[in-house]
């Protein structure tokens, strides 16, 4: 509970007052983060005896918190719609002077969701890991980080607060960090981690900002805190509002990859495959669209920023798209699908309470059949020497049968194949982009449309590439299947894939999220600039288009090993539209020339002036040395002069 | 006579301890002047003591000698460890406080 | 105020200790200072034994002058007596210094305490009442004893660290006679022993190098003590053969501020003696030659 400052005006008494105190199960939630925490300091404190069990205690340590996670939902069902959101207070965190902030839970539908996402994909990564890393000598250290960032994961999700939401945040950007780099042996390896860092910096500086404009206007930095003051104080507080919505949306972008700071996503692909699939498709990567949903309230009264929110979803989900055409690397061309895919969830959570619940839904689906394809991307990598050239993969349908059949299953669901998760979910974004007033209906559902279909282009690529056409293997190639330990969690996650969306709808997980995000029944009342069946057959329409030309050029032609020259968009895309280049002209270079005007000024300013006191000091203390002769009778003479000196002082002051 | 010449002469061969201290170069002689100034305090502590009519003083002086008594023990010991090693019992040639 | 008889007594002692200790400041060898150092314990203790304190005068005499005096001069012995200063003073002005300073001391203290005011001192008698051994005992082992023990203890660890400072371990057996004889024909050298002194009919000769068959003295043949003390005669007179050129057998003088030159001409070395690296050989080796 907040206790805020008198003299804010809008302060909110009893801000926390609508979320029940936690009962039954939930007050044992912390033990979400306690499990994977413990384990992590498990897995790096104890070294030698844990190396070979430690990963199987940290996947168990893995599941644990995901039956803690189902208990929780399980017990939320049961509870009236109104009651379901409870608040668990764990300890004062930071009682300064009046200002008191107390670490604690909030376990309502939405972190929920999140909790079981993130536990039961990442405990299915967990043991795919098992296969995955079976044979690397460091999978203790592996595993270690693995639970590290499900421990910030779940933090960042059930944080009461946004600063201990910070907490969580930089925690798993650490683990990122930690596991984009964790073959670090290889200098572009390290270097990726670095760049995935920095740039997450950047984000984190801009939530950093927003929790302390919110202290700074609302005196109050809980979620329900915040989420009053800005209800009530709506209007008055437009302008910071705004501000914070910015800070909040430059946070979002950093985490999610989103344009303007992606471009660290597509290096990220450096770590092994499981960090790629749990970290950088499933979970940490909607993190920025966790935190939007999460202020809706102060987007609800910013409408610039949600707008802004919006746009930047917009511009990353066609960039995104376009990328995926052009990459050959398997798992950069999945990154660049991944950066599209979270793009429409901006742009759902952009739209206002139309499209929240449905981000959150995209978001969910999206975790199992992007997590389910990665994996796949992983066990392809594996039977082919960790090579990831589709150019030269090929009809490898007939030697790894369950790959191909999970990779089908997140193929169709992410294209929107009728009736699988991605239909629903994606749908949904389309038809509430097509809600609103005047130009931005029509450019916004236009863009999700086509990119539906740009989507569907370049994930049929990327699958008639790999399984499909002729074999364009290396000659010591052997494909096989992976073990069990890393089919299984695929299979699992490719019934997801298939199911989960249609589950969902059909469980009413809309209308179950409506009291954190605000009521999506808000959509019923607005009805789509298109009808609803235009909408949806256009972009079958459009999906269809896309599978066929796909067909046309990567199964039935033949694809050429080396990479075609291809067009000028080919080619931009290929490089990712020149971020790098961009970053380096706009950031890097002008850095340089700040650092060298820095460093001449050091040097010829700082350091001849402190370079000429030393020579002064130098001097000074070399004639001083000569006294120290070495001689003891020197400095019994010291000692007696000295003597002789305290007397006369001791002499004149008394006469 | 008054008995502040006692005093007088203490410091007298005080300052003339100190002076061998400083001036000589051997160091036996060197070892010399120091007993000679802890003898000249006793000769001041002796004379106050017979200004205050008390024994106090001499009692001192008593534990000056015996302090001085062992001092001179493993002082000359010093001397004798630094002539074997370096032979020469001069504190100029014993110059290892600078380097 | 004193009785008469102290006073004279006192213009008597107190000068000649202080020339005593000037003797330590100038003297130019180690034993005359350590003896005008025991003149001026000796004239302590008289002055002690003047002021009342019996006790302490005695233990002056007898510590001071009695013990440690003597342990100074054992050293001087076994250090050397030509152990002296070195010739060249390192620090020029450094002595000017220190004199300077030395003197300003005494004079700043003598004019600090000499405006110290007194009250009358009580007679001897009245502080000795009791006796001034008896008195001091009581005070030692009194208000005093807690004192006493620890300087005890720092008897006893003072007695302890010079034992470990004096003590040398020896690295090797002490050779015997008949190691050193072997050693003396396997290395080539003085097979025959070390020459004896010269001996002549007008002169003890211990002081006296023998003479080569070329008629240069030998120092092989004279102990090293005695050139340390320029106690030497001089060959030259032995060697002209012309009896009217009787000089002073001595060389070298107590002023000689030089570090002795052996007593012999430096042209007159013989032999390859090295006196510093087989010093503690030597005498040894002499003794069983002669």
């Amino acid at each position: 509970m907040t206790t805020l400052p008198l003299s804010l005006p809008t302060a909110v008494a009893a801000a926390d007052a609508a979320v029940a105190p936690a009962q039954g199960m939930a007050g044992v939630a912390w033990l979400l983060v306690a499990l994977p925490l413990a384990g992590a300091a498990l897995l790096l404190l104890v070294r030698r005896p844990l190396e070979r069990v430690g990963p199987i205690i940290a996947t168990v340590l893995s599941w644990g918190s995901f039956v803690v996670g189902a208990i929780l939902l399980v017990e939320m069902i049961g509870r009236s719609p109104e009651a379901r959101a409870q608040h668990l207070t764990l300890f004062s965190w930071l009682p300064v002077g009046t200002f008191s902030l107390d670490a604690g839970m909030l376990i309502d539908q939405l972190s929920v969701t999140f909790v079981l996402l993130i536990t039961f994909v990442g405990s299915l990564i967990h043991v795919y890991s098992l296969g995955y890393m079976a044979h690397d000598p460091d999978r203790r250290k592996f595993f270690a980080f693995l639970n590290l960032f499900v421990a910030a994961m779940l933090l960042l999700v059930t944080a009461d607060s946004y600063l201990l939401l910070y907490v969580g945040w930089e925690g798993v950007g650490l683990a990122s960090y930690l596991l984009i780099g964790f073959w670090n042996w290889n200098p572009p390896y390290a270097s990726a981690a670095n760049k995935a860092f920095i740039a997450n910096r950047i984000g984190d500086f801009g939530l950093g900002l927003a929790i302390m404009a919110m202290f700074a206007t609302f005196g109050t930095v809980t979620i329900t805190g915040v989420d009053r003051a800005a209800q009530a104080a709506g209007d008055q507080a437009g302008t910071m509002l705004t501000v914070i919505g910015f800070l909040l949306l430059l946070g979002a972008c950093g985490k999610s990859a989103q344009f303007p700071l992606q471009s660290w996503l597509g290096d990220a692909m450096a770590g092994p495959t499981p960090v790629s699939a749990l970290i950088h498709a499933a979970t940490m990567v909607t993190a920025g669209v966790y935190l939007v949903v999460r202020a809706h309230p102060v987007y609800d009264h910013a409408p610039v920023a949600a707008l802004a929110v919006t746009i930047v979803g917009a511009i990353t989900l066609t960039m995104g798209a376009i990328i995926g055409c052009a990459k050959d690397d398997i798992k950069k061309a999945l990154a660049a699908s991944t950066m599209s895919q979270i793009g429409y969830m901006m742009l759902a959570a952009g739209l206002g309470p139309v499209g929240y619940a449905f981000a959150i839904f995209h978001l969910v689906t999206h975790g199992f059949f992007k997590a389910g394809m990665f994996l796949g991307a992983g066990s392809v990598m594996h039977g082919m020497g960790d090579r990831v050239d589709m150019r030269t993969f090929g009809g490898l349908s007939g030697k790894m049968k369950i790959t191909w059949a999970t990779f089908l299953c997140g193929w169709l669901a992410i294209i929107g194949f009728p009736f699988l998760s991605g239909f629903f979910s994606k749908d949904k974004i389309i038809e509430a982009a097509f809600v609103g007033e005047g130009w931005r209906p029509w450019v916004f559902g236009l863009t999700t449309m086509l990119v539906a279909g740009l989507t569907a282009f370049y994930m049929s690529r990327l699958f008639f590439m790999t399984f499909h056409g002729k074999r364009r293997w290396l000659e010591d190639d052997h494909p096989h299947e992976s073990p069990a330990s890393m089919t299984v969690p695929m299979i699992i996650l490719a019934v997801g894939s298939v199911a989960l969306g249609g589950v969902l709808q059909a469980g009413g997980f809309l209308d179950w999220l409506a009291p954190v995000t605000g009521g999506h029944a808000g959509a019923a009342h607005h009805e789509p600039v298109l009808p609803i069946p235009v909408i949806t057959g256009g972009t079958l329409l459009l999906v269809a288009l896309g599978v066929g030309l796909a067909w046309a050029r990567y199964w039935r032609a033949d694809v050429p090993v080396t990479a075609p020259a291809g067009s000028w968009l080919t080619r931009a895309a290929a490089r990712d539209f020149y971020q790098d280049d961009v970053n380096h002209g706009l950031l890097v270079v002008p850095g340089n020339a700040l650092v060298e005007a820095a460093t001449l000024a050091d040097d010829s300013g700082v350091d001849q002036g402190t370079d000429g006191v030393g020579r002064a000091v130098l001097g000074a203390s070399t004639r001083l040395a000569r006294l120290q002769n070495g001689f003891v009778r020197s400095y019994a003479l010291t000692m007696l002069l000295g003597v002789v000196l305290v007397l006369a002082a001791v002499w004149m002051v008394q006469s | 006579m008054s008995l502040m010449n006692y005093v007088y002469l203490a410091i007298v061969l005080f300052a003339i301890g100190a002076a061998t201290v400083l001036v000589r170069r051997n160091a036996i002689i060197v070892f010399m002047g120091i007993e000679l100034m802890l003898n000249a305090v006793n000769l001041a502590f002796v004379t106050f003591a017979r200004m205050n009519g008390s024994l106090d003083g001499q009692a001192v002086a008593l534990f000056v000698m015996v302090v001085a008594a062992a001092e001179v023990v493993v002082g000359l010991a010093i001397i004798m460890t630094i002539h074997r090693s370096r032979r020469s019992a001069s504190v100029d040639d014993a110059n290892l406080l600078k380097l | 105020m004193t009785g008469t008889a102290e006073a004279v007594l006192f213009w008597i002692a107190g000068p000649t200790m202080v020339l005593g200790a000037l003797g330590l400041v100038f003297a130019k060898r180690a034993v005359y200072a350590a003896l005008s150092m025991a003149l001026v314990m000796i004239l302590l203790g008289i002055v002690y034994l003047t002021q009342g304190a019996d006790f302490l005068g005695v233990i002056q005499i007898f510590v001071y002058t009695g013990a440690v005096m003597m342990l100074f001069l054992f050293v001087i012995m076994l250090v050397g007596v030509d152990a002296s200063d070195t010739t060249i003073d390192s620090l020029r002005a450094h002595k000017w210094f220190a004199l300077v300073i030395a003197v300003g001391l005494g004079l700043l203290l003598a004019s600090s305490l000499s405006r110290a005011v007194f009250a009358p001192p009580p007679p001897i008698s009245q502080m000795n009442a009791d006796g001034n051994v008896a008195g001091l005992a009581s005070l030692i082992f009194g208000e005093y004893v807690w004192v006493f023990e620890l300087t005890s203890a720092l008897l006893i660890t003072a007695a302890l660290a010079a034992m470990v400072l004096a003590h040398r371990e020896r690295l090797t057996p002490k050779p015997t006679q008949r190691e050193w004889s072997r050693r003396r024909v396997h290395e080539n050298r003085n097979v025959a022993g070390l020459p004896a002194p010269g001996v002549y009919a007008r002169h003890n000769a211990v002081d006296t190098p023998a003479l080569l068959p070329d008629g240069t003295p030998s120092e092989l043949s004279v102990s090293r003590v005695l050139a340390a003390r320029h106690q030497l005669s001089t060959p030259e007179r032995y060697s002209s053969a012309t009896p009217g050129e009787a000089e002073p057998s001595a060389v070298g003088s107590p002023d000689d501020d030089a570090r002795p030159d052996r007593g012999t001409d430096p042209g007159t070395h013989v032999g390859t003696d090295d006196a510093r690296g087989r010093g503690p050989a030597r005498g040894n080796e002499g003794d069983d030659a002669r």
